[in-house]
């Protein structure tokens, strides 16, 4: 149900069943190694490509997501999911392999609540039984469509942040225990006209302040409300610039703890990761293996995951065009905080 | 950012700009000066002792060993590159792996080692020069350009040493 502009409120409380989160090797090094999964020994995952590769992760998130959610393939009506790459191929390459009816979303990195907030809708309205979200991406492809061949000399500054290699998937269901997906909130594409692909924080960072502003706008609460609000793949940079604007904006954001799941995956000290992960696989991977497993401890009750993205192509950055982002809110709560 | 870039930004994406180059770290500058010194300058060492192995022991001349020393050098970078770990030192180096001729091998096996899935006509053998290729365009442009100039400026000299 709409409430507010651009707030959806899911009265009928979608429930998480079953999530799954695969990754690379290198973000098994990293600190959130436990929460994870299947962490492969290869990036390659043993194809012979790394677009193979990617669709091989999301592949294999989706079967486990399903098996951990106890349903079938044929349970579940609709397959919802998104990557960074051309046409999206490996979410829909992915699809082709588990025959879901396939809904193929674009959003950049904020790709993983897009997804989590239709498929809560659908599920929200009936449309649906079960739903199937997914995100993922892949270091290496995107490397090779965005930036340099992954072999290349190329120095990167230390804005620049890294692609994580990982899938993330959720099944949504209409009934049953679990932690509920209560209300989203989606966002405008915010283009301050900033133009460094290699700075995409500070490019994202106002358009994850729109969001959350509208968000709890729209919601008629505060930040005091959640125990977390985290941000997809700010990292350093945009993190920083994310609490000036808020305190620009008089947002009470010391009220909750406010993170971003780009500066969570690894290990700066021991990772060469500049400032920090980026990527659809980052807030997906982050959200639906440690976050859930937090709240899972109790530690968490009430958060509210704020998916950053991009929308910018190899080919409008050469163009010399601005980067325009976008960010979505999804609310996860545990089971009697209504 | 040029002036005339600003000049079409909205006032509120110019304070935008302001506050997030507050955040934004400098790229360390000297220490990449002064890693690019160390690193390009050991690459000419090895080059330097290549060609003055090829002199004492190969029965070169030193002008003739320049170019065996550049294809030991060109394969040393591709298999550095081969093996994955010609871009971790370039991370380090920055500028001091990419200007010798060890960062154009670089460039292109990088390329065709990635463009390999593509298949090898239209993947390798088209996008091997993705990256390689500007430089061999403006290396020619540059050099018609000097040519050009040093014709007319010492016509006696041009078309001979």
């Amino acid at each position: 149900m709409l409430q507010g502009h651009q707030s959806w409120v899911f009265e009928n409380r979608p429930r998480i069943k079953g999530t799954a989160t695969v990754v690379g090797p290198f973000e098994g090094q990293g600190p959130l190694a436990n929460d994870f999964d299947i962490i492969h020994g290869e990036p390659t995952l043993g194809q012979d490509s790394w677009e193979k590769a990617e669709k091989t992760l999301l592949e294999e998130a989706s079967k486990l997501a399903m098996e951990n959610a106890g349903v079938t393939a044929g349970q579940v009506q609709f397959f919802i999911g998104g990557d960074l790459m051309n046409q999206i191929i490996s979410t829909s390459f992915a699809a082709r392999t588990l025959s879901i009816p396939y809904l193929g979303i674009f959003g950049a990195c904020s790709t993983s609540m897009e997804g989590l907030a239709i498929a809560a809708n659908l599920v929200n309205s009936g449309s649906a039984k079960h739903a199937l979200a997914t995100a993922c991406s892949h270091n290496s492809s995107v490397e090779k469509q965005f930036r340099y061949p992954t072999e290349y000399g190329s120095q990167k500054p230390p804005t620049a942040q890294y692609t994580v290699t990982g899938a993330g998937a959720c099944v949504l269901s209409h009934e049953g225990d679990g932690f509920a997906v209560t209300s989203a909130t989606i966002g405008r594409v915010i283009d301050m006209g900033l133009t460094d692909p290699f700075n995409m924080g500070a490019a994202m960072a106002p358009a994850a302040v729109d969001t959350i502003q509208a968000h709890l706008r729209d919601m008629r609460i505060e930040p005091g409300y959640y125990d977390l609000i985290v941000t997809g793949d700010l990292s350093k940079i945009g993190y920083e610039i994310a609490c000036d604007l808020f305190a620009k904006h008089k947002v009470p954001m010391h009220q909750t703890t406010f993170s971003d799941c780009g500066m969570m995956i690894y290990n700066y000290d021991h990772q060469q990761v500049q400032a920090g992960a980026s990527g659809c696989g980052c807030s997906a991977v982050v959200t639906y293996g440690h976050l859930l497993n937090r709240m899972r401890k109790g530690e968490l009750k009430r958060i509210l995951v704020v998916a950053t993205g991009a929308l910018l192509s190899p080919l409008s950055f050469q163009q010399g065009e601005t980067i325009p982002c976008i960010a979505h809110a999804v609310s996860i709560e545990s089971e009697g905080t209504l | 950012m040029s002036n005339n870039k600003k000049k079409k930004l909205t006032p509120v994406q110019q304070e935008y700009k302001e506050l997030s180059d507050k955040r934004e770290p400098a790229r360390p500058v000297l220490k990449n000066c002064v890693r690019a010194f160390l690193v390009g300058g050991t690459i000419c060492l090895i080059g330097q002792a290549i060609t003055d192995m090829f002199v004492r022991w190969g029965g070169f001349d030193r002008e003739k060993a320049a170019n065996p020393t550049v294809a030991v050098l060109i394969l040393l970078s591709v298999i550095l590159t081969s093996l994955g770990i010609y871009d971790k030192i370039a991370q380090w180096a920055g500028a001091g792996t990419a200007v010798p001729v060890t960062g154009f091998a670089n460039s292109m096996a990088s390329e065709a080692i990635e463009s390999r899935s593509e298949g090898i006509v239209l993947g390798v053998g088209g996008k091997m020069f993705t990256l390689a290729g500007p430089v061999i365009v403006f290396g020619t442009v540059a050099a018609f350009v000097v040519g050009i100039l040093h014709f007319i400026f010492n016509p006696n000299g041009a078309g001979g040493h």
